[in-house]
């Protein structure tokens, strides 16, 4: 079907006030960016909602990427009828006799906002009911609580008819909630973590924690894949900040202290990550936490671990189950690169029973009696890499400057 | 010396050679090692498989690599039933495919197989209602080719994907070599489930088959060995053929519509020459866009019935023109035809067939001159003609 325009909703439930204006600017640029591959497109505002034009671009492409929006709460495709009678009619019935699995009741809502128009509203209900009513044969009318509703807009230039509307991502639009710094390891947990931040309108950027040499190249390609992905939800150049572990990390390695190891590890990265948050002008850390699913996640180990920062903590995925996470993991196209098997940092020097219960008095000490501490912390917050991803940059260039290797393809 | 066996192998790109040099050259590592130069191997295998599935609307993790056509074709046919045959023992083909294909299916029918091989008609084509009579509950794999090799002849490949389309349990695999890169080949809106492709066909270096296989399926590889390919297919890849292959296939794609109209000129312009040459048949339809008859743009098959056909290429061949008899890969043995055979042709005719097949460089003048060198061999053996 030839669908002329797209009606997409967003904020009506979630605006307050003052707001309200910059997040539907922000929201349509957002529409605008995500949809950008597709020229043809133009757009109309009106209060709370927009209208995409689709010209001469299928409907179903732009669907399928409006889907993955976050701000939009729903979409409709709209067709256009000529604004007479009979017109209306046949593309009303069109438009009902299209939909994948026949409902069995509906109801029509018609509106004439074009006064001339000969009907009015009430009346284009019955006329329009009864036409699709005659036409197929088990569906009936009803008011209350019809399984589709079709509507019709009667304007000047045209009758807008729609009778389906898809659920969309919901969420905020990028950025309106403020800027935060990711954790991302390699892992199925933390990309899952920065998909629901993002859809809370949080301007993420990424920190990974490499070994290298104990890590291997290919965790860091994996982690580049898995920021690549979060780009696309992003809908914006995203960036990922490579910190280099591999100092602090023997040298937490080194201080015979294997059950707390992790412990401090854990503190070392909230310490530099919370340094390059006070460099990026980043408000908080969102982590892919998930109570009681590993030693340092214990309420125990997150006491003493959380307190070596002092920015919020976000932990979208805390009170989760390892299943809900993986199913959201594989929705959002995440989960075959997160099990990939490369080793990450945080599984390198494991000890046998790391603790679950640390005693922040010894950790303390522990870290205080490492003499050049403060200097492997700014060493290693001196050398971050940052590489800004989108999702279509091909795997070799990631830093985003064409290579040479280019011309062999 | 004018090169009319683009069936055969097509003269690789400049820019292809130049990009294989360059690679083996700078590449040499294994690309299964975990070093860096490894990795950088590796990544040139991956980013080539990108290239293919963006220029045919697929997913790079959908392509595996493998040695050519030959292999791909036979990975698809075998690995296919093999893998599924707890599902069925019905498989179906038809009687002009490449031997590659078609020896599979004669080597899966003596392993226990049901086997169908569809016929064709006068004009080389199969019949879509044919196949759906033979479809049964039972039936696994359907393997028909795009173009066949011999005559060019376009098989309904849309409409058979529709017949298949509401049978999850049937796979469809379509031999795409003689057409991918000439024909439109719509995999994702044709329902194909695993499509083969072949390198030097489309100007690319020898040694690269591609092989499309529908995410989520499976198929039992041929060879043991390591992991390479998905597991699919063993022994380390050929990293700078496989770049090379890349990078012909992304050319061969972004120029296919409008080499394709050029050919089709060439095409009815050497059609109109065989026609005044009495002696010569055509095989296929002559109108390459006969409703139900369609034919590919770059291959002719003509037959000088009671004239042996290397007789012919021979002494075309001293004329400075190259053509060949049937497919390269049978063309040694002395049997008529196996393809036009199942057209329903006269033994003679089946046996005399000659392939023309040509690619975009060649020009009308070319044409000319190959319809000029035809005239003088046929007067040449007319004298020699038997019964």
């Amino acid at each position: 079907m030839r669908y002329e325009r797209i009606l997409v909703r967003y904020g009506d439930l979630t605006l307050k006030g003052r707001n309200r204006g910059r997040f539907e600017r922000q929201m349509e640029q957002q529409i605008k960016r995500a949809l950008a591959p597709f020229t043809a497109l133009t757009y109309t505002k009106i209060y709370g909602r927009l209208y995409i034009h689709l010209h001469e671009q299928a409907y179903e492409p732009v669907a399928e990427r409006l889907k993955d929006v976050f701000g939009i709460i729903s979409f409709s495709p709209v067709l256009a009828a000529k604004p007479e009678l009979e017109a209306i009619r046949e593309k009303a019935l069109a438009l009902m006799q299209e939909a994948v699995k026949q409902p069995s009741t509906f109801k029509v809502s018609a509106r004439r906002t074009w006064k001339p128009f000969p009907h009015g509203s009430q009346e284009m209900n019955h006329l329009v009911g009864s036409h699709v009513l005659r036409a197929i044969p088990d569906l009936t009318v009803d008011v209350r609580n019809p399984d589709v509703q079709l509507n019709i807009d009667i304007q000047q230039e045209a009758a807008y008819l729609y009778n389906v509307t898809v659920p969309g991502a919901g969420g905020f639009p990028f950025g309106t909630n403020g800027k935060a710094l990711l954790l991302l390891s390699g892992g199925i947990d933390s990309p899952v973590a920065g998909y629901m931040g993002l859809r809370k309108g949080l301007e993420l950027e990424a920190v990974h924690f490499h070994s290298y040499p104990f890590t291997s190249q290919q965790a860091k390609d994996k982690v580049i894949e898995l920021a690549k992905r979060l780009s696309y939800y992003a809908g914006a150049p995203f960036k990922l900040h490579m910190v280099s572990f591999t100092e602090m990390q023997t040298v937490l390695a080194q201080q015979k202290q294997d059950n707390l190891i992790i412990t401090m590890m854990r503190r070392a990265m909230l310490r530099i990550t919370e340094q390059l948050a006070g460099k990026y002008k980043a408000g908080g850390i969102v982590t892919g936490e998930s109570l009681g699913q590993v030693a340092s996640q214990t309420l125990g180990s997150m006491n003493v671990i959380g307190k070596a920062c002092t920015l919020p903590l976000i932990k979208p995925l805390i009170m989760m189950d390892k299943n809900e996470i993986i199913h959201i993991a594989e929705q959002i196209g995440t989960f075959e690169t997160s099990i990939l098997p490369y080793e990450d940092c945080c599984t390198l020097f494991l000890p046998k029973s790391p603790s679950t219960n640390p005693n922040l008095g010894v950790v303390e000490k522990v870290e205080a009696s490492i003499e050049n501490y403060d200097q492997l912390l700014a060493d290693a917050v001196a050398s971050t890499d940052t590489i800004v991803l989108t999702p279509d940059e091909p795997l070799n260039a990631p830093a985003g400057e064409s290579s040479p290797e280019d011309d062999w393809f | 010396m004018l090169y009319f066996d683009h069936c055969a192998s097509t003269p690789p790109y400049d820019e292809v050679i130049q990009t294989l040099a360059e690679v083996m050259k700078a590449h040499y590592a294994n690309p299964s090692s975990i070093h860096g130069a490894g990795l950088q191997a590796d990544k040139l295998v991956e980013r080539s498989r990108t290239v293919l599935a963006g220029a045919t609307g697929t997913k790079p993790e959908e392509w595996l690599f493998t040695s050519g056509g030959t292999e791909s074709n036979n990975l698809a046919v075998k690995g296919a039933a093999k893998f599924y045959r707890s599902r069925g023992n019905h498989i179906i083909t038809t009687a002009i495919e490449h031997a590659s294909v078609y020896d599979a299916y004669k080597q899966l029918e003596a392993e226990g197989f049901r086997v169908t091989y569809l016929p064709v008609n006068v004009t080389g084509h199969v019949d879509p209602g044919e196949l759906q009579k033979q479809l049964s509950d039972d039936t696994i794999l359907v393997s028909v080719m795009h173009v066949n090799n011999e005559t060019g002849s376009v098989q309904p490949i849309a409409e058979i994907g529709r017949l298949l389309k509401d049978r999850p349990k049937t796979l469809f695999h379509v031999d795409a070599v003689q057409s991918i890169g000439k024909l439109p080949v719509d995999i994702k809106g044709w329902g194909i489930d695993l499509l083969t492709g072949s390198a030097h066909k489309l100007r690319g270096p020898k040694g690269v088959g591609f092989l499309y296989v529908r995410e989520g399926l499976r198929l039992q590889p041929l060879q043991s060995g390591g992991s390479q390919e998905h597991a699919l297919r063993a022994g380390t890849q050929n990293v700078p053929a496989i770049v090379a292959a890349a990078k012909a296939f992304r050319m061969t794609m972004s120029s296919a519509e409008e080499r394709a109209e050029a050919m089709y000129a060439l095409r009815s312009q050497l059609i109109k020459a065989i026609e005044s040459i009495p002696e010569l048949k055509l095989n296929g339809s002559a109108d390459a866009m006969a409703a139900g008859a369609p034919m590919a743009p770059h291959i002719v098959n003509v037959s000088y019935p009671g004239m042996k056909p290397e007789v012919m290429v021979h002494m075309l061949e001293e004329a400075g023109i190259i053509a060949s008899t049937k497919s390269a890969c049978s063309s040694k043995d002395d049997k008529p035809s196996r393809v036009l055979l199942a057209m329903g042709l006269e033994r003679a005719q089946a046996s005399g067939g000659i392939r023309i097949s040509f690619g975009d460089e060649h020009t009308p003048q070319d044409i000319k001159k190959l319809e000029d060198g035809l005239r003088a061999v046929v007067r040449r053996l007319k004298p020699l003609e038997r019964g």
